[in-house]
């Protein structure tokens, strides 16, 4: 009895130690390690991003300071870094939704292709529809069906098109949706699962063919299952749209991202601290703030 | 387990009763309210059993009659002519000028409160609301004057072009060219009377639209107006048509600005343009002063049936806020 209690307990010990911190840091790597590595090879579309100098206030606060990021095609990047560190409000920077706030501010530049986004003269809903968007909680259009959710996008932006079933289709699938909706697309958007909601947003998203593809925690309130379906279509679409993923979920970050950039808040507005391929940062960081966060010691 | 097995077999117990013990400030708030409501339902009980008492004998006399009968003809007991009451004219008069008054506020409150809401500067924000809020606390005799002298001549004018171009319209057709005091200057004037209130409800339904379908819809590249046409107005379509209603409502219990504007005529007249309507709070007060006790019994019963048509809209209203909130959003 005594020798069983001890294997027990022996057993749960091991489980439940934690690691020490070299562990996770390799063990986040071997993960990072096993992708597939696309950037190095493909350039598929044209397209790409990049953010000189950028600052954002909302009203007289400075939540984020100078950041400076290149977004080549191809690319998976992730942002990770505790929460208030201003993650969310740099990504609504780069499609231009920060400025929905009323007192929100910026200052830098944003160029997609070369050109500035925030020039005067740009058609804000044309930058958009290159620089799609998918939320933290699900928003499909309860109003319209399932179908009617995925071409959303073309009706509010009166884009014409021909086809629309396959364009459907073809987006449903590619978002992981298609097996199970494709018999109910005529139901409303609220009647799926959240998972598949989300699910639905990529869809909708990608309907109107973006070049980026902007995601803030998007798995934040989804099941495994459902995640790790989602971290497919972002490596998949990785060959054609730029995504830049925030993520609160370090192995989600080291499984779909090929780099990641590390942003942290010390008192003031918020910094990018360190920025390099996924592998180094979880492997071998410089920053020692960076260290410290992707091995849990804080944040 | 098993509930197969005849030993184990035992009566379900008894649901529990379950009661709380409210504070004494919920008691008092309770009571409160509780007297509160009760005393409206009671006014509103007490008005209605009032009106019918006094025009039972009426109802009585002309059964249906005193619906579909166009005329209103007080008699003469010297010269032994019967009373001929009816209010058919009237009741078709009150809907047509309350439709032609829902249709043009309809759109310039929907129109007004998305100004309000999506596109008017911050600055001026405030300033627009409070002034269409303050249009609600203008009196209705003042609406009135103002209909027959200030907008009338306007109004004649623009119902001879509506007659010119769309006169092949049944409804914008006229027997007469008489333009003035037409069912469709009652309307213009009720219309003007019922946009605050519309307004007010279309922009607190606006107001509450979810921000996370808004900016759904901007991310995807939308215009404001394609955003408004996906998101607003399938989310606020309860709402707008609620406001429709109470405005409807408004607009049918409208007396005294009515009735300086309209020509009464004992006649169902179903061309809005031609000079010649009816309306049965307006009628109410036209008799009112030199009625013979047995016409002002028949004026109670008119506005017993006012009072039931104003509940029976408030009624539809409240179905197509629930209908339309079921499937809408
Ligand atoms: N609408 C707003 N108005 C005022 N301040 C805001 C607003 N949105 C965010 N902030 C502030 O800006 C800072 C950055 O916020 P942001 O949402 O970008 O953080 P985050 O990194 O995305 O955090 P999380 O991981 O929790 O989502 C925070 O300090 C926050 O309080
Ligand atoms: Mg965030």
């Amino acid at each position: 009895m005594i020798r069983l209690f001890n294997e027990n307990r022996y057993e749960r010990d091991a489980v439940s130690t934690p690691p020490n911190e070299g562990e996770i840091v390799s063990s986040l790597a071997s993960v990072a390690n096993r992708l597939p590595r696309i950037s190095n090879e493909v350039q598929a579309s044209g397209a790409d991003l990049e953010a000189r100098g950028v600052h954002a206030w909302f009203g007289s606060r400075h939540v984020l300071a100078d950041v400076n990021l290149s977004f080549p095609a191809g690319r998976v990047t992730a942002l990770i870094g505790p929460s208030g560190c201003g993650k969310s409000t740099f990504l609504r920077t780069l499609n231009r939704m920060h400025e929905f706030v009323p007192s929100a501010a910026m200052a830098g530049e944003v160029l997609l292709d070369g050109v500035d986004i925030y020039k005067q003269g740009t058609d804000v809903t044309k930058i958009r529809l290159k620089i799609g968007m998918v939320f933290q909680k699900p928003n499909p259009f309860p109003s319209m069906t399932i179908g009617e959710n995925v071409l959303s996008g073309l009706k509010l932006a009166q884009i014409k098109r021909s086809n629309k079933e396959d364009l459907m289709e073809e987006c449903l699938t590619r978002a992981g949706l298609w097996n199970e909706v494709k018999d109910r697309l005529n139901s409303h958007g609220g009647s799926l699962s959240g998972g598949q909601q989300q699910r639905l947003c990529i869809a909708r998203a990608l309907a109107v063919a973006p070049e980026v593809l902007l995601m803030d925690e998007p798995c934040s309130s989804l099941d495994p299952g459902s995640t790790l379906r989602i971290e497919e279509t972002i490596r998949q679409l990785s060959q054609s749209v730029i995504v830049v993923i925030v993520t609160h979920n370090m192995q989600q970050a080291a499984r779909v991202s090929d780099y990641t950039g590390f942003f942290l808040t010390e008192g003031g507005p918020g910094r990018l601290i360190e920025y390099a391929p996924t592998r180094e940062i979880f492997s071998r960081p410089k920053d020692e703030r960076t260290e410290a966060y992707v091995t849990g010691r804080f944040g | 387990m098993a509930n197969g097995s005849l030993l184990d077999e035992q009566a379900p117990p008894l649901p529990r009763e379950i009661t709380t013990q409210p504070r004494f400030s919920d008691r008092v708030f309770r009571l409160v309210i509780t007297a509160g409501g009760f005393t409206s339902l009671l006014v509103l009980g007490l008005i209605a059993a009032f009106l019918a008492y006094r025009g039972l004998e009426v109802f009585r006399t002309f059964g249906y009659h005193f619906i579909t009968n166009y005329k209103w003809d007080g008699g003469n007991p010297d010269a032994g002519v019967k009373p001929s009451l009816g209010i058919g004219a009237m009741l078709i008069g009150t809907i047509v000028i309350s439709l032609v008054a829902l249709a043009i506020a309809l759109p310039v409150s929907v129109g007004a409160s998305l100004f309000l809401t999506y596109y008017v500067p911050n600055f001026l924000r405030k300033p627009l609301t409070i002034l269409v809020d303050l249009m609600a606390a203008i009196p209705s005799v003042v609406y009135g004057l103002w209909g027959f002298f200030v907008l009338m001549p306007h109004a004649v004018y623009w119902a001879k072009l509506l007659h010119k171009y769309l006169g092949w319209i049944p409804v914008f057709d006229v027997p007469l060219p008489i333009f003035e005091r037409s069912p469709f200057i009652a309307g213009l004037v009720l219309a003007v009377m019922i946009i605050p209130i519309i307004t007010a409800i279309s922009r607190e339904v606006f107001t509450q639209v979810p921000l996370d379908r808004v900016q759904a819809a901007y991310a995807l590249g939308a215009t404001r107006w394609s955003m408004i046409r996906a998101v607003v107005l399938p989310f606020g379509s309860s709402g707008i048509a609620g406001g429709a209603m109470l405005g409807l409502g408004r607009a049918m219990g409208e007396t005294v600005a009515v009735y300086l504007v309209l020509n009464l005529a004992y006649k169902a007249n179903f061309h809005i343009l031609f000079s010649s309507g009816g309306s049965i709070a307006s009628m109410i007060v036209n008799k009112f002063g030199e009625a013979s006790p047995f016409e002002l019994k028949g004026l109670m019963a008119a506005g017993l049936v006012l009072f039931a048509i104003t509940l029976l809209v408030n009624y539809l209203a409240n179905l197509i806020v629930r209908r339309t909130a079921r499937t809408g959003r």
